[in-house]
């Protein structure tokens, strides 16, 4: 039964609550959220050095996300004593208190990282109670700190890469709604990358190169994984001594699409799920007819067309920088020139007659 | 061709560097307080043309209102769109209400929404501006895995696949609103309990389309009512990208049954459609006309259950658009006189008695609508039966349950 004292107990906190500005999980409110990346002590010395402190750890991931070529930094810390569980197949399920961090930036000149960086964002995942809370803060021209930032924003960035070219793009900084556009997971807010298949590959730690999952499990990180031998593992995309031809693609394709094309994702209502343990070739997109593509289906019948990547929507979409065309639908500008080769190559290699 | 994109990709960007920064304050500005809404919240959009340079999005919320001056006063144009394939995105949300603004020139989609359950569209605008044409975004509203949507008192215009789209949805009516210009005026899809009423479809390739397609998640739709409705000359040229399933549509299709089952279709003004008013068909026959053969194995590809009555059909005689596959079969097949009504007389054999009637409870019952034409194209035995006979469909059925939405505005 509720006593009606204790509901006028609850209105006055809340509405003092209310009075004072506080609302709980509030990202505008400074009391639940700082406004500075610096203010976490996530790393030492300079914040720019993105150098961990004690309890962060850096990881990398077999075969990340396409960023319109940005690079990126990744760190994870784990509230004290506690650990990860393993698990196979789906993204790590990281306990309450952790934060997931990632640092975009572009080197001036890739061919000589020595020559500098330029800082662009820090996003945060944090596990909270409630679920998972996306933060983003930009980086200051200075490159000081990073700032909070809820709405997005753009920021033109030139660099030069490995090739040598000159390229530039405005690079678009997403607002926390276009977090859980990716991040998404029967209506959840999830993380994405860290999973047994991406960690399953070696790190140059400052102890020296080691498998990452191995480390993990060594530094008490994580519990439950029998051996790494047993553990899935994605190939490196750009890396053909990783994996096949078939086993490059899939991974691209894992990373880059089955965020949202799996059927809890919110390209569920496609009926194209492109997840890394999907098998059926129908839903892989092979002839598999568009849905709701619109012109998005660049006049082809079927999603994948063994044999024929230029009759398949799916390289059609990934080729394609047209805002209402282009796959992944967000947080790109540039053309993923050598993913979307590799797509090609496995797309013509396939058997026609399947 | 990888760097004819690259090269695109580039080019792209210089119109970027010239566009005034408005359009990024104003989108953020508005993306702001849809983030920061709290359950209760009305957002104001103020009138005038709003330029949007990136999708703008609701995302997990509860109870919140979006509220312009009017649809002829607040505009969010998003001609100028760099990020998005959405003007507006709702996802996994409950209780929203969108009230009085336009939404134009989206990249892909006008409005997008998804797993939201309670939506409500009132007085809102989508349309692409201009002559329509296959560059224009698919679908104007476009509710996908959605209950509960009311879309009252709407505009769509100039959509490449669907101005009114209601997809694997459940619980939804669409009523007083007016469709023109698009590929398909209003498509109700893959949706259960869902009713069109009232509403005005008019200079559209195809008026009223009711579909159950393959390979979805929700596989299956019913229980859908299309009464009260005004279906005016829609034959506007099929201008939908190749590919895609309603680019099977010939112009001047007035209303169109696609393997649902449970349809109940009265009261409908139906008039001068080059391809007939209203055709029936099965999986089977717009398999082979787009050339993409059925592959999901749980599909039911056959329309059942449906009741067309008292419906005004009327049409002067024009020939079928003969350049559209279907249009040019209808043209070989009926000339100038298409029927009223047809129907691919594609059966599933297990809803035949042994004398080849329908079973009652799987009949197409067509009654009382005077004077309205008919014909059995007979498309699965090569045409050979093709007879305008009614008495197989002379019947009536029990009237669908009416869907009744408690929606505050």
């Amino acid at each position: 039964m509720i006593n009606i004292r204790h509901l006028y107990v609850l209105v006055a906190l809340a509405t003092a609550a209310t009075l004072a500005g506080f609302r709980p999980g509030d990202v505008s409110s400074p009391e639940a959220v700082p406004q500075l990346l610096s203010e976490y002590g996530f790393f030492t010395g300079e914040t720019s050095a993105q150098v961990p402190a004690e309890g962060v750890v850096p990881y990398q991931l077999n075969t990340p996300l396409f960023s319109d070529y940005a690079e990126k930094l990744r760190f994870v810390k784990l509230p004290e004593g506690l650990t990860t569980p393993y698990q196979d197949s789906s993204v790590f399920d990281f306990p309450i208190g952790t934060t997931l961090i990632k640092t975009f930036y572009y080197y001036h000149d890739a061919r000589q990282p020595s020559l500098g960086r330029r800082l662009m964002e820090t996003r945060l995942l944090i596990h909270k109670p409630t679920g998972w809370q996306a933060l983003t803060y930009h980086w200051n021209e200075a490159q000081t700190d990073a700032v909070l930032e809820v709405a997005g924003g753009r920021k033109p960035v030139s660099w030069i890469n490995a090739a040598g070219k000159t390229q530039q793009v405005e690079y678009y900084l997403p607002n926390v709604n276009e977090c859980k556009g990716c991040h998404n997971y029967s209506g959840k807010f999830r993380p994405i990358g860290p999973s047994a298949r991406q960690l399953n590959g070696q790190l140059d730690y400052p102890e020296g190169a080691e498998n990452q999952l191995v480390y993990w499990k060594s530094h008490d990180m994580l519990t439950g994984m029998e051996s790494v031998d047993d553990a899935p593992r994605a190939a490196v995309w750009n890396d053909a001594s990783s994996g096949t031809l078939d086993q490059r693609a899939r991974a691209w394709l894992d990373i880059n699409c089955a965020h949202c094309h799996n059927p809890k994702g919110p390209a569920s209502t496609t009926g194209l799920f492109l997840d890394f343990w999907q098998k059926d070739p129908k839903v892989l997109g092979i002839h598999k007819p568009p849905v709701a593509a619109g012109r998005g289906s660049g006049g082809r019948k079927v999603g994948i067309k063994p044999g024929k990547p230029d009759d398949s929507i799916l390289y059609y979409r990934i080729s394609s920088a047209d805002p209402g065309v282009m796959m992944p639908e967000l947080a790109r500008k540039l053309v993923h020139e050598e993913g979307v080769a590799l797509i090609r190559e496995w797309i013509a290699a396939m058997d026609t007659q399947k | 061709m990888r760097y004819f994109f690259s090269l695109l990709a580039l080019l792209s960007l210089f119109p970027g560097f010239l566009w005034s920064q408005s359009g990024q304050d104003i989108r953020k500005e508005i993306q702001t307080q849809l983030i920061l809404a709290e359950p209760g919240d009305t957002i104001h959009l103020p009138a005038g043309t709003l330029s949007i340079d990136a999708t703008l999005s609701i995302d997990s919320k509860e109870n919140i209102v979006l509220k312009g001056a009017g649809m002829d006063a607040t505009i969010l144009s998003f001609a100028g769109q760099k990020e998005g394939a959405e003007g507006l995105r709702i996802a996994d949300s409950k209780h929203i209400t969108l009230i009085g603004f336009t939404v134009q020139d989206a990249k892909g989609d006008n409005i997008k929404a998804i797993q939201t359950d309670g939506l409500v569209f009132d007085y809102v605008r989508v349309e692409w501006t201009g002559k329509p044409k296959p560059e224009n975004g698919a679908y104007g509203f476009y509710p996908v895995q959605c209950s509960h949507v009311l879309i009252d008192h709407c505009e769509a215009i100039g959509a490449s696949d669907a101005g009114i789209y209601v997809g694997q949805s459940d619980q939804v009516i669409v009523r007083n609103s007016r469709a023109f210009h698009n590929v398909a005026g209003i498509e109700i899809e893959n949706t259960t309990m869902a009713e069109v009423h009232d509403c005005v479809a008019e200079d559209n390739t195809g008026g009223i389309l009711v579909f159950d397609l393959p390979d979805l998640p929700k596989a299956k739709g019913g229980n859908v009512r299309i009464y009260n409705n005004q279906v005016l000359h829609n034959n506007y040229p099929n201008f939908a990208p190749k590919g895609n399933i309603v680019a099977t549509v010939p112009a001047g299709t007035g209303m169109m049954v696609l393997a649902t089952n449970q349809v109940e279709m009265f009261n409908n003004q139906v008039i001068n459609h080059r391809s007939g008013g209203l055709t029936i068909v099965s999986y089977e026959l717009v398999a082979a006309i787009s050339g993409i053969p059925l592959q999901d194995t749980s599909y039911y590809a056959y329309p059942t259950q449906i009741y067309v009555h008292d419906n005004h059909f009327e049409r002067k005689k024009r020939y079928p658009p003969i350049l559209h596959k279907a249009g040019l079969l209808f043209a070989m097949k009926y000339g100038r006189k298409m029927p009223d009504i047809l129907f691919d007389g594609v059966f599933d054999p297990a809803t035949l008695e042994a004398d080849g009637m329908m079973k009652a409870d799987s009949r197409i019952c067509i009654s009382n609508n005077p004077g309205a034409t008919f014909s059995n194209m007979d498309a699965g035995n090569k045409f050979k039966n093709r007879n305008s006979d009614l008495t197989p469909y002379d019947c009536t059925r029990s009237p669908l349950l009416k869907t009744e939405l408690s929606l505050k505005k």
